[in-house]
C-alpha cells in the first residue's frame, strides 16, 4: 500500500513550549525518557537548560526508579514516554511508585488512536486509559493545544502536592498522526 | 587484609558504619544483610519494584551530588535491570556507587541458579556499557578497595563505581527483626532524615 497522506496538525505547533514553561514553573529538576517524536522539542529544550539534568532511559520502567530516587533526595522528575512505552512500566509504578505513594508526573505521548497507520500500536495505545486506572493512577488527556499549560499545571499539583501517580495523555490529534513517506 | 567473604561482610563494611551514605537496597538477601548490618533512617530497602535498585539509585544520586549514594543489590535483581547500567554510564554520576552482593542464586525463591553461575560476568557487562571502574571482586582485601572507594566517592574517586561482590552459593535469610516494609514509610523516614522535618509539611 501507499504511505498515508499526514492528518492535519494545528501550527504552528508551540505546546510543547506551554509543556515546558509549565515544567520549569512548578520545579522541575530531572526529566527522564525515551526519545519521542511527539516530544522531540521538549527534550530539546530540557536538554539545554542547565537547570534541568536530562536522563536518557534504555527502557521506561527505569524511569520509574529515577523519579523515585530524585523525590527521595529532594527533587522533581517528570517522565516524558510514548503509550507504548507504558506497558514496559506497569510493574515498577504499582510495585514501586503505589506501594510507596511516591509523586509521579508522567507526560505520555499517545499511538494507536487518531488515524494510526501501524497496527502494532493500537493495542496498547487502546488500553492505555484502562491500565492506568487499574493500577490506580490518575489520568488526565488533553486534546487540544491551548490545554496542555493548564493540565499540566494540575497534573503535576497532583503529583507532586498530593503524592499521586499521574498521566498526562497528549492525544494523537494533538500530537499529530506519524506520516511514513 | 585478605581471606574468604562472607556475604555479611559486605553490608557490614559498606553500610554498617557510614553514617552519611544514602543507600538503596535489592529486595531480599540484600535488604536483609543491611538490616543486620543497622537499621538506619538513610536506607531504602526494596521490598519490590525488581530490577529498579539501580534506576533508583541513580535518581538519588543526580538529586543530591553533594551526598555518596551506594546501591547494595543481588545478581538477580541488577539482571532484571540490566539496561540501567548503561543509562547509569551515561549520566555518570560522580557519587553513585553499585555493589552487586552476587550469590549465583535466586535466593527468595528456592536458590535456583542465576545467570551469573554461568557465563554471565556482571563486572564486565557494566564495563561494556561504560562504567570504567567496574570491579570483580572475591576476597576481604577487594572488599576494602571497594569501601576505600565509596569513602571518598565523588571527591577523589569520581564514580560512577560498580562493584561485584562474589560470595557463590551464599544466602541471606530474613533477620530476627525485619526490617520496615511499608515503602512510603520508609520515603518519609528518609527524606526527613535528609532535609529535615520540613519536608513533611
Amino acid at each position: 500500500m501507499t504511505a498515508p497522506v499526514p492528518l492535519p496538525v494545528s501550527t504552528p505547533v508551540t505546546w510543547p513550549d506551554a509543556l515546558y514553561d509549565t515544567l520549569k514553573e512548578v520545579g522541575i529538576d530531572q526529566i527522564g525518557h525515551v526519545p519521542d517524536a511527539g516530544h522531540a522539542r521538549l527534550i530539546d529544550r530540557c536538554e539545554h537548560d542547565p537547570g534541568i539534568a536530562v536522563t536518557g532511559l534504555t527502557s521506561e520502567e527505569e524511569g520509574v526508579g529515577l523519579a523515585a530516587g530524585a523525590w527521595l533526595g529532594g527533587q522533581r522528575a517528570a517522565l516524558l514516554m510514548q503509550s507504548s512505552g507504558l506497558g514496559n512500566c506497569i510493574n515498577a509504578i504499582a510495585s514501586l511508585a503505589e506501594a510507596g505513594q511516591f509523586p509521579l508526573l508522567m507526560i505520555i505521548t499517545m499511538r494507536g488512536e487518531w488515524g494510526e497507520f501501524n497496527p502494532w500500536q493500537v493495542p496498547l495505545g487502546r488500553a492505555t486509559r484502562d491500565v492506568l486506572l487499574a493500577i490506580d493512577c490518575r489520568v488526565l488527556n488533553v486534546h487540544r493545544p491551548d490545554e496542555v499549560g493548564d493540565t499540566a499545571l494540575a497534573a503535576a499539583r497532583l503529583a507532586f502536592d498530593s503524592s499521586q501517580r499521574v498521566a498526562m495523555l497528549l492525544t494523537q490529534r494533538l500530537i499529530g498522526t506519524k506520516a511514513f513517506r | 587484609m585478605t581471606g574468604a567473604l562472607t556475604r555479611q561482610m559486605i553490608a557490614d563494611r559498606l553500610v554498617g558504619n557510614d553514617a552519611d551514605l544514602l543507600v538503596v537496597t535489592g529486595l531480599g538477601g540484600t535488604a536483609w544483610d543491611a538490616s543486620r548490618a543497622g537499621d538506619r533512617e538513610l536506607t531504602y530497602y526494596l521490598w519490590g519494584g525488581m530490577g529498579l535498585a539501580a534506576s533508583m539509585g541513580l535518581g538519588l544520586a543526580l538529586s543530591r551530588p553533594d551526598r555518596r549514594v551506594l546501591v547494595l543489590t543481588g545478581d538477580g535483581e541488577m539482571l532484571m535491570g540490566l539496561g540501567s547500567l548503561a543509562t547509569v554510564a551515561r549520566a555518570a554520576p560522580t557519587n553513585l556507587a553499585i555493589v552487586v552482593v552476587d550469590n549465583e542464586l535466586y535466593g527468595e525463591t528456592g536458590g535456583q541458579m542465576s545467570h551469573t553461575a554461568g557465563a554471565c560476568d556482571l563486572a564486565a557487562v557494566a564495563r561494556a556499557t561504560g562504567i570504567a571502574d567496574s570491579r570483580l571482586v572475591s576476597d576481604a582485601a577487594g572488599l576494602e578497595d571497594v569501601a576505600g572507594a565509596l569513602r571518598t566517592l565523588g571527591t577523589e574517586r569520581q564514580g560512577p563505581v560498580f562493584a561485584v561482590v562474589r560470595v557463590p552459593g551464599q544466602l541471606s535469610g530474613p533477620p530476627a527483626e525485619l526490617p520496615p516494609r511499608d515503602g512510603t514509610y520508609l520515603k518519609h523516614r528518609f527524606r526527613e532524615a535528609l532535609m529535615g522535618p520540613a519536608v513533611l509539611r
